[in-house]
This record gives C-alpha cells, sequence and structure tokens, in this order.
C-alpha cells in the first residue's frame, strides 16, 4: 500500500473517533474542542485529496473562527445547575443514524460511479491531453471568479446578511427578563 | 490514492454521526455542532467526487467553498439565536423551548 492510502486511512479513523467523541461527550466544552479536532483532521483529509486551498480554509476557518465562536457561545450560555445533555430517547436516534448509515454506505458501494455522464466526459477529456493536476488557489480562484461568479456574490451577499442578522438577534436590549 | 468508495464510506461515517448528534443531543449548542458535522462529511463528499469524477472541472471544490461560507453563516446566526433565547429562558435546552407551541 502506499504512503498517501495509509496516511487516509489513520487521518480518517482519528476523524471518526473525535467525530464519536463529539456526540458522545458529556462536558459540552470537550464537545466544542473535539469537533474543532475533527474539522482540522478533515482538511488533512482534503489535502491528501489534492484540495490543497480547500484545506487551508478549512483549518483557518474552522481552526481559527469557529473554535473561538462556539467557546464564546458555551461560556455566555451556562447553566445553573448540571444539565443532562443526551435525550433519553437516544437507543433510538442511534438506531435512526444507523439505518442511514448502512443505506448511504450501500449506495455508495453499489453505485459504478465510473460510468456516470460527467466521469465519461472527464475521463474523454483525460484521453484528448489534458492532464488532471492538483488543484491550486489559483485555479480555484479563476473558477470562482468567472464560471461561478454570481453564485460567489450571492454567498458573500448572504454572509453580509448573516452578519447583520447576528448582530440584531444577539444585541442587548431592555426587555424584561 | 484510495478507491472513491473508500472516501464515500467516511462521509457516510461522518454524516451518520452528525445526525446522531442532532436527533440524541438536548442542548441547542450541542446540536449546532452536530449540525456543522453533517456539514463538513457533505463538504468530504463534493471534494471527493470533484478530486476522482470531475478533476478538470471541479465543480465540487467550488461547491464545498460555498458549503464552508454557508456553514460559518449558519453557525453565527444559529448561536446568535442561541444567545438571545438564553437571555430569556436562562436554558438552552431545546425541550425547554416550547413558546411556539399552542
Amino acid at each position: 500500500m502506499e504512503l498517501g492510502a495509509i496516511l487516509f486511512y489513520v487521518v480518517a479513523s482519528a476523524t471518526v473517533v473525535s467525530a464519536l467523541g463529539v456526540v458522545v461527550t458529556r462536558s459540552v466544552v470537550y464537545s466544542a474542542l473535539l469537533l474543532v479536532l475533527s474539522l482540522m483532521l478533515t482538511g488533512l483529509v482534503y489535502l491528501l485529496l489534492l484540495a490543497d486551498f480547500l484545506a487551508l480554509v478549512q483549518i483557518l476557518i474552522y481552526g481559527g473562527t469557529v473554535s473561538v465562536l462556539l467557546l464564546f457561545a458555551l461560556m455566555l450560555t451556562r447553566p445553573e445547575q448540571k444539565p443532562v445533555l443526551t435525550h433519553k430517547g437516544w437507543p433510538l436516534a442511534a438506531l435512526g443514524a444507523v439505518v442511514v448509515l448502512v443505506l448511504l454506505i450501500y449506495q455508495a458501494v453499489s453505485t459504478d460511479w465510473a460510468r456516470t455522464a460527467t466521469a465519461v466526459s472527464a475521463a474523454a477529456g483525460a484521453r484528448a491531453g489534458a492532464v488532471a493536476s492538483r488543484i491550486g488557489p489559483g485555479e480555484l480562484g479563476a473558477a470562482l471568479f468567472t464560471t461561478w461568479a454570481v453564485p460567489f456574490e450571492i454567498a458573500s451577499l448572504v454572509l453580509l446578511v448573516a452578519l447583520m442578522g447576528a448582530l440584531v438577534i444577539a444585541r442587548a436590549s431592555e426587555e424584561p427578563r | 490514492m484510495v478507491p472513491l468508495e473508500h472516501v464515500l464510506v467516511f462521509s457516510a461515517i461522518l454524516f451518520s454521526i452528525g445526525l446522531y448528534g442532532v436527533m440524541a443531543r438536548r442542548s441547542a449548542v450541542l446540536i449546532l455542532i452536530a449540525i456543522e458535522l453533517m456539514l463538513n462529511a457533505v463538504a468530504v463528499n463534493l471534494v471527493a467526487f470533484a478530486a476522482y469524477v470531475d478533476p478538470q472541472q471541479f465543480s465540487g471544490m467550488v461547491f464545498a467553498v460555498f458549503v464552508i461560507t454557508i456553514a460559518a453563516a449558519e453557525l453565527g446566526l444559529g448561536l446568535a439565536i442561541v444567545l438571545r433565547v438564553y437571555r430569556m429562558r436562562t436554558s438552552v435546552n431545546v425541550d425547554d423551548l416550547d413558546m411556539m407551541r399552542w
């Protein structure tokens, strides 16, 4: 087995373990920190899937911003007594999640991905001489500002609206408690 | 590189873990955290398809950029709502939030 594959399996299992920790731990702070760990390990998976820029973005956004946001929210919403974090019906939830997991895995394994229309045209392009390679920030940025320019602008508008909405909602007001 | 199916199975496991978290947790912040896990699993899927199925166009990677953007916006807005609810109710337990029930 080559090095990249071994690295993928190691990083992927570490990600799954920390994601499991996120949903079963009894401490909200550990849950948030394990989420950050799991998302940053996913950034490493992106690196192994030849998406350099996305790996960087993932580590910047989740390691930098989301962790601070989550920890602030956890500090500001501290309940008086020690809360029970998991619902009484959690076995039912686990059963539902396992059913979804089995369905997803069955579909992923039984579908012949090489015969989808996009894969066929991509293979034709590869035969014609276009070589697939690591996709750097330059290629991704060029695609974002040409082919995907309108969705990109809409996304920036969405971010602006979400920022203003979060400010308006979270602002302190003189309402009675 | 590993076969595409292995990456898809990896992302399916992450998605199911997030789904379990959304259904089993009682704190609104923990539910938001689990939603974040699910969105992340979807982004892994999109990147995998971009790398394996469609390496010339890499539309999946652009989609993953948008997923990360929307996930950040959703988390910021969701946490703002949680903060507001906490100020009204001194609780972030979703079982207590029944003001819209009639």
